[in-house]
């Protein structure tokens, strides 16, 4: 596998603290005040140029969460936040709205290069011949800088924009399903972002249209002490279909940078979403300083019979990590699928998992996780499968793999299972395995470097999973697996 | 070519090499035979630098370097291979993966161009071929499920990928029936070569039938009790181990 001794080289490109994307840009950012307060979402509101009603959600959003308590039921330690000391919005100075690419802050063209996302169409055309076409939404601190392939997109009738374009241009739609799977009451991070949500990406496939290439978006954190509050919006109207990727990184900080983003996916009657996520956001350093706290919302409504929603996530960054990419199982026959590989290393702490509410008749899911722990890491898999009363003939197949390396680090399962209605079949199934020594040696006998060996392990106890990854995006994944566990063993 | 003075080795902390002299000449095969609990698999361990195996004193030069310095993945980019008695299961790696890597491993490491896809199917389709390995095996997990046939007809491949200069093969006699015996052996005959030099352990004559040895040393207590030709194995396939410390004979 070539994938293998790329990895080792890569490793070798990496400074001492092993993160590849923790350079931070020089760029000009303009700042509301620090802390949070009606004016300051008052401030970003206007700062974008908002119709009054998503004030109003906004500011009904941020009296509730005033009220709210953080959640402390995650298996996952960290000092109490102090909500008053962040900045809640940033934005670079020159980017308030670019017409073209020439527009754009070339000192910003030059970050997402070094984090080799492609931004200029005419480059992704020229790159290797029948290489398929990914159309990019690069959202940088707390806005989308530039959407490409949009033109080649609206002649399918796909609208892929940033969040806040969708507002302007697109009201009835926002209006119509932003909040209708995360309401604004669901939950603290979730309030917290429906006040100050800065940008996202918001995609709309009409109905019987097959988007034509895959979509994508990279998110950048950069400010210091800034959080981010990203939205996204994904609807897939009756028959549609849309695979998504989203991407993340930050620099490397020695204060911890909060991201609290929320995700909602909807899918009318016969629709198909795939939503994968790469998630690189800086660990912390090797004492488990710094890091992004990534809590975050994600839920797929299977609104319409027939109807798919599948996430697939590979969790290999962050401080800790908070985050169950759920389906709502609504639709008759629907199916939500949840595909999950999480590596933690150093201190990282993941506490990811996913929630299947089977609600409608003959709704189906299927749960894959795979767990790797190493270092001192805490990796924990918490889930909830339930099948409410008129779910009949509801089916789940849940398979939870925890792998090991080392002896200081835990691998937790939590599953919880609901079943209301006696037809409900649910099967659950879990392993924890260690790479043992001797598969190591056995590997090292044959020549590979630890590094290599450890990563082809790995790369095999997640094949699975990696398996439901855009065909694009498995190279560079598999190469990120080796990266994350570099110095594990030894 | 290989060359073993005053061995020890101790493995949780007992004795289990006691001053072992062995030296084998390019081109030589060479048998170890002895009863169990004599140290033939902790030779084979030491040799290819397993983590438990501790060398309190002694010497193992090959090819006029120190062995013992190299670590295990350098050592078989020098040229070292072990045919394991009990291979190991690597689950959802593809046994062409695996291979792929470990050969391209040790191309580059040797400063050898890495293999080509095409190139590197066609030498593994044709090395499969005479060791009567299907295609469809070498797709699956790298040894999951596999019968004790396969897994020793697939340690042999690895063995003629990795072109090594020193084979140890150890007791992959074991598990096998007549007919993979026999292919096995021509496996590991059709690698003989003047450039080459191979380490037999076995605890039974019957392997030595099919890859002929040049020399047969019998370990017993950590040492090299008694050396000979081939024709010392067929003696200790009469008279058993008995003479050399073990109350069990040979079978």
């Amino acid at each position: 596998m070539p994938a293998v001794e790329q990895t080792v080289e890569r490793v070798k490109e990496i400074d001492v603290d092993k993160y590849k994307y923790g350079f931070s840009t020089d760029i000009e950012s303009v700042r509301a005040p620090k802390g949070l307060s009606e004016d300051i979402v008052r401030f970003i509101s206007a700062k974008k140029g908002e119709p009054g009603w998503l004030l109003d959600w906004r500011l009904e959003a941020y009296r509730r969460w005033r009220t709210m308590q953080e959640p402390t039921w995650a298996k996952v330690h960290y000092p109490k936040i102090d909500f008053d000391d962040l900045y809640y919005y940033a934005a670079p100075k020159s980017t308030e709205g670019p017409k073209s690419l020439d527009e754009v802050d070339p000192e910003l063209l030059r970050t997402y290069e070094k984090l080799g996302i492609p931004l200029k169409e005419q480059e992704v055309l020229a790159g290797v011949q029948g290489a398929p076409k990914v159309a990019v939404d690069a959202v940088f601190d707390s806005v989308s800088v530039v959407t490409t392939f949009k033109e080649e997109l609206a002649k399918a009738g796909v609208i892929f924009c940033s969040i806040s374009e969708a507002v302007r241009t697109h009201p009835e739609l926002v209006k119509k399903y932003l909040g209708s799977v995360v309401p604004i009451t669901d939950n603290f991070y979730a309030t917290l972002n429906s006040a100050v949500f800065s940008d996202g990406s918001f995609v709309y496939v009409p109905e019987g249209v097959r988007c034509p290439m895959e979509l994508s978006t990279y998110f950048r954190i950069n400010a210091e002490n800034t959080g981010q509050f990203e939205r996204t919006l994904i609807i897939a109207d009756k028959g549609a279909y849309v695979s998504y990727l989203e991407g993340c990184t930050a620099p490397m900080r020695d204060e911890n940078q909060l991201h609290a983003a929320v995700v909602e996916l909807v899918a009318l009657d016969d629709a198909e979403i795939k939503y994968s996520t790469v998630q690189n956001w800086y660990p912390g350093d090797a004492e488990g300083k710094g890091g992004v706290y990534n809590f975050v919302t994600k839920r797929g409504d299977c609104r319409g019979d027939r109807s798919k929603i599948s996430w697939t996530q590979v969790e290999t960054g962050s401080a800790i990590t908070w985050k169950y990419p759920s389906c709502i199982l609504r639709g008759h026959g629907s199916r939500g699928e949840f595909y999950s590989i999480a590596i933690s290393n150093g201190y990282q702490q993941v506490d990811s998992g996913t929630k299947m509410i089977h609600l409608g008749r003959d709704t189906s899911s299927r749960i894959i996780s795979k767990g790797i722990a190493a270092g001192f890491s805490d990796n924990t898999y918490r889930g909830l499968v339930s099948a409410h009363r008129k779910a009949t003939n509801a089916r789940n197949f849940t398979c939870c793999d925890s792998l090991l390396i080392g002896d200081k680090c835990g691998a937790h399962t939590v599953p919880y299972i609901e079943a209301k209605n006696a037809s409900a079949t649910f099967e659950h199934e879990a392993t924890t395995s260690k790479i043992s020594d001797d598969q190591l040696f056995y590997c090292l006998s044959r020549g590979l470097s630890e590094e290599e060996a450890v990563a082809l392990i790995v790369n095999g106890f997640v094949r699975d999973v990696l398996q439901q990854l855009p065909m694009e995006f498995m190279a560079e994944t598999q190469k990120l697996i080796g990266i994350s566990l570099e110095g594990s063993v030894g | 070519m290989l060359e073993i003075k005053n061995l020890h080795a101790k493995v949780d902390g007992r004795e289990i090499l006691n001053g072992l002299d062995l030296t084998i000449p390019a081109g030589e095969v060479h048998a170890i035979m002895g009863p169990n609990g004599s140290g033939k698999s902790t030779l084979s361990y030491v040799l290819a630098g397993k983590d438990d195996y501790e060398v309190t004193d002694g010497s193992v030069t090959w090819k006029g370097e120190d062995l013992l310095a190299m670590e295990p993945d350098e050592r078989a980019a020098a040229g070292v291979f072990l045919a394991f008695q009990y291979p190991m299961e690597i689950p959802g790696v593809a046994t062409m993966t695996f291979l792929r890597s470990a050969v391209n491993a040790v191309r580059k490491a040797r400063g050898e161009e890495e293999y080509s896809t095409p190139d590197f199917l066609r030498t593994v389709k044709e090395k499969a071929k005479d060791l009567k390995i299907d295609m469809e095996m070498l797709r699956r997990p790298l040894n999951v499920g596999f019968s004790g046939g396969e897994k020793k007809r697939n340690e042999i491949l690895q063995m003629s990928l990795l072109e090594p200069g020193l084979c140890i093969l150890d007791e992959t006699d074991s598990g096998l029936d007549i007919d993979a015996l026999r292919i096995v052996s021509d496996g590991v005959n059709a690698l003989r070569s003047p450039e080459r030099c191979m380490l037999v352990i076995t605890h039974y004559q019957r392997l030595l039938n099919h890859i002929v040895p040049d020399r047969v040393h019998v370990l017993s207590k950590g040492r090299v009790a008694r050396s000979g030709g081939p024709e010392l194995a067929l003696e200790l396939e009469k008279s058993g181990y008995a003479d050399y410390g073990d109350e069990a004979t040979a079978a």
